[in-house]
């Protein structure tokens, strides 16, 4: 079941690129979608029950073959994946007829496809070479689903994530050439136990620092971030929506599966700054493009430079190097993903009816499309961090691993953050129930826009009551992740 | 000798490097980065890697070349400066970036020293195991069709997913538009040159169909041959025209090629998962393990040709047409000499 979690979608594009235009790509995406998910779902429980679950590309035994490789880390963001992607496909048929002509659809769902094939490939591969080649499909892939969107400032959007994209996958593979120089090997455990011995050469301290750059520019950290505000906003809404729910997680992923596998966190914290470097640029980027979110006119745009801002708080995260703080990072990984697919996809409900995100069309719009609006809200509270939403449970853990570790200034800024996420989640409310509307008329979404986002809305509440699930796997993920720093939390 | 040829070669490669960056002419840029490509070909044979000397020149120095010209036919032939922007910014990164790599190098073993760690571990497992596992005397070949074939999987469908981007956001014409000939920018007076494209293109198509072949035995493999074989219909293309070379391949059937040869591979590795194996595991398919593993690598070449041939195929036509579309509105310019101000 391993292999084919990734090669089911991968060959479902070249059949979906098969199929005649219309409805059929469509439906066939949903279907491998939930295979995805129902996939992802049985290999989960198996990487929980066992712990480390390995697949021999080939039959060739690693390091001589690829190797797939799941634990509770991948195990989660694959879970994640497939997750997104089952509820967002639904969605994406009407919302996407809308906004990309009806004979590209063969190509529009290949490229779906294979975004989600190389995303997971990259999640559940043990092998640092083939992360790259995965990195590279799902990026292709990226690029054209941007450039589809219906503004021709989508093509420009598209060039520079790909001329960006370009510069941080070139930089990974000079990093994993580096390593090989020096050790041989391409499988990530085999690197692991044999970095160690060339831990103090220049060549490893020039392919840490290539590797993280690298994988920092497709996970937006701040100051690499600029790709991403139009990238987000000029997308089509459903991709926008899978994008800012999955993309630059796997990429957040492969910095935590560097740092804390490959390298080992006594090399990564010990002997390279790490965190000097990662725990200012999370919260200057956290701030500065919350502060930035609050000035958007266009709405998808604001919600993309919030999409920055939080993955302040997982780089946070990573590198407060503690059990906790990775904890708090991989929940905070799985819940945004909820929290912006829900808040994504209530913006593709609006663009679906209106053809604009701008704050402009919001007026009344709590009178004129209600549910869509009440999901926006219930998103936005996610997002700030209200208890029972997923957004709470995640912040406060990044707020006890703070503690923890007596970063107060931390906690601080955490809290802020929160308060510039009320500042502009509340512009968007006041307009949309406060100001009367021009046209009051009521333009309800359908329902097959509707209740997917409902499902995510819902998941933020019900991951935010029941944590079991989504606490138990990071916990365990990040115990596995953390074991060299003594034996996990001090 | 070999120090003294790469001397030459790395020089050529700066007065290249250089170059390109210095020219305005976007044209001969193509050109230089085509020769760049070329000497590096070079660099790679002398360091006994003729596999990877082989894809660079076919399409580094081949295919790539062409498409950049494709794309400068619909574009502009010299470059915009780009004026009231900080250069400074942008090369402190570069310098940086550049520093670092020196900095990185200093602590790399020597070039062949054999008791580098990448002689030491896995490599001698691929060169002493290749025979008994696979039995065929390419050992570059069994590793990226066998050992690491699912890489090779990955590669391919990195191509599929380039066509893909290129025919979603550009769209490849079923009936080409009618436009009026201008023959004089064409080259169909040319005896000459039609009649060597004559002599040379079934040339070439055979040996792309050797090197696809003979990939196991000799340096080459899918990869290579695709291009090659593309090759040949674009220099057709070029010659005696676009309509003329869409006869030879219609591009509804083309345009289901690059799928086709992603599900002739994956499709391989599913079959050996039926058959109780693990994914592209070919022992599966015969009863010899050898036999079976040459017969699991021909079929997934084959699978890496067609794709390979068709996307670049596909690449050429689409970019091709477009310039031809848009020439008689008189936006973006082709030929030698045209006015692209």
């Amino acid at each position: 079941m391993l292999p084919l979690i990734v090669v089911v979608p991968m060959l479902g594009a070249a059949v979906a690129a098969l199929l005649p235009a219309g409805r059929l790509p469509w439906l066939w995406a949903t279907a491998v979608s939930w295979f995805m998910l129902w996939a992802a779902a049985g290999l989960a429980a198996q990487a929980m029950d066992l712990g480390v679950l390995s697949y021999w590309m080939g039959g060739w035994a690693p390091p001589f073959g690829i190797e797939y490789r799941l634990d509770p880390a991948n195990a989660l963001l694959a879970l994640l994946i497939a997750l997104l992607a089952a509820v967002v496909l639904p969605y994406a048929g009407p919302s996407l007829a809308s906004e990309v002509p009806e004979r590209k659809t063969p190509y529009l769902y290949a490229a779906l496809l294979l975004f989600l094939a190389g995303q997971m490939g990259i999640s559940v591969t043990g092998d640092a070479f083939n992360v790259f080649v995965f990195l590279e499909i799902s990026s292709l892939a990226t690029y054209t689903l941007i450039g589809l969107g219906r503004d021709r400032r989508a093509l420009t959007a598209s060039f520079s994530y790909l001329i960006m994209g370009t510069v941080g996958a070139t930089f990974f593979l000079i990093g994993v050439g580096l390593l090989y120089a020096l050790t041989g090997t391409l499988n990530m455990a085999d690197l692991a136990a044999r970095i160690p011995a060339v831990a103090e050469t220049r060549t490893v301290h020039t392919a840490f620092a290539f590797i993280v750059v690298g994988v920092c520019l497709k996970l937006a950290l701040f100051p690499l971030h600029l790709w991403l505000p139009n990238a987000y906003t000029y997308a089509p809404s459903a991709v926008t929506a899978l994008m800012a729910a999955t993309a630059t997680k796997v990429a957040i992923y492969v910095l935590v599966r560097f740092i804390y596998t490959v390298f080992g966190p006594a090399f990564a914290f010990g002997d390279m700054p790490t965190a000097h470097l990662l725990v200012p640029l999370a919260v200057i980027g956290l701030l500065s493009t919350s502060v930035v979110a609050i000035g958007q006119g266009d709405i998808k745009r604001m919600l993309a430079y919030s999409s920055v801002a939080q993955i302040g708080y997982m780089v946070l995260g990573i590198g407060m190097a503690t059990a906790l703080g990775l904890t708090a990072a991989l929940l905070h990984v799985f819940n945004h993903a909820l929290m912006k697919g829900a808040l994504f996809l209530a913006l593709g409900c609006i663009a679906y009816r209106l053809g604009t995100t701008q704050l402009a069309v919001f007026p009344g719009l709590g009178r004129r499309m209600p549910w869509t609006m009440a999901a926006f809200v219930a998103g936005g509270l996610s997002l700030i961090g209200v208890p029972l939403t997923v957004g709470f449970i995640s912040k406060w853990h990044l707020v006890l691993a703070a503690i923890e570790l007596g970063w107060w200034p931390i906690v601080a800024v955490i809290i802020v953050g929160s308060l510039l996420a009320i500042i502009y989640i509340w512009r968007v409310v006041e307009v949309a129930y406060l100001q009367p509307a021009e046209d009051p008329g009521r333009c309800e979404a359908p329902l097959a826009l509707l209740v997917p986002t409902w499902i995510l809305v819902g998941l933020n509440f019900w991951f935010g009551i029941d944590t079991r699930v989504t606490i138990g796997i990071a916990e365990r993920a990040a115990a596995m992740l953390t074991v060299g720093l003594n034996g996990g939390a001090p | 000798m070999d120090t003294v040829v790469d001397i030459l070669l790395l020089a050529f490669l700066a007065v290249c490097a250089i170059a390109i960056l210095r020219l305005r002419d976007l044209f001969a840029m193509a050109m230089m980065f085509g020769l760049f490509s070329l000497i590096t070909a070079g660099l790679f044979t002398t360091m006994d890697a003729p596999d990877v000397a082989f894809t660079e020149a076919a399409v580094g120095a081949g295919i790539s070349t062409i498409l950049m010209l494709a794309t400068l036919a619909q574009t502009a032939r010299r470059e915009q400066p780009v004026t009231g922007r900080s250069k400074l910014l942008p090369l402190l990164v570069v310098w940086v970036t550049g520093a670092v790599l020196i900095y990185g190098t200093v602590d790399l073993p020597a070039f062949g020293d054999p008791s580098a760690p990448v002689h030491t571990h896995v490599a001698p497992y691929y060169l002493q195991q290749s025979t008994a596992d696979i039995g065929i005397p390419n050992v570059v070949a069994s590793i990226l069709a066998s050992y690491r074939g699912y890489d090779t999987l990955g590669e391919v469908v990195v191509v599929f997913a380039a066509v893909v981007g290129v025919l979603a956001l550009l769209g490849l014409r079923a009936r080409p538009p009618r436009v009026v000939r201008r023959p004089v920018r064409r080259l169909d007076q040319h005896a000459v040159l039609k009649v060597i494209a004559k002599l040379v293109v079934p040339v070439i198509l055979l040996f792309a169909l050797y090197v696809q072949f003979h990939g196991e035995y000799s340096p080459g493999g899918g990869f290579q041959a695709g291009v090659i074989f593309a090759a040949a219909i674009i220099l057709f293309a070029l010659v005696f025209g676009l309509d003329e070379a869409r006869q030879v391949i219609p591009p509804r059937v083309l345009q289901r090629l690059p799928a086709a040869g992603v599900l002739i591979f994956g499709g391989t590795g599913l079959l050996t998962m039926l058959l109780g194996g693990n994914y592209l595991d070919y022992d599966m398919l015969r009863e010899s393990p050898q036999k079976a593993q040459q017969m699991g690598i021909i079929m997934v070449e084959i699978g890496v040709g067609v794709t390979v041939a068709s996307v670049m195929l596909l690449i050429y036509f689409t970019f091709a047409e477009r310039g031809r579309h848009r020439r008689p509105d008189g936006n973006g310019d082709d030929g030698p000499g045209g006015a692209a101000e």
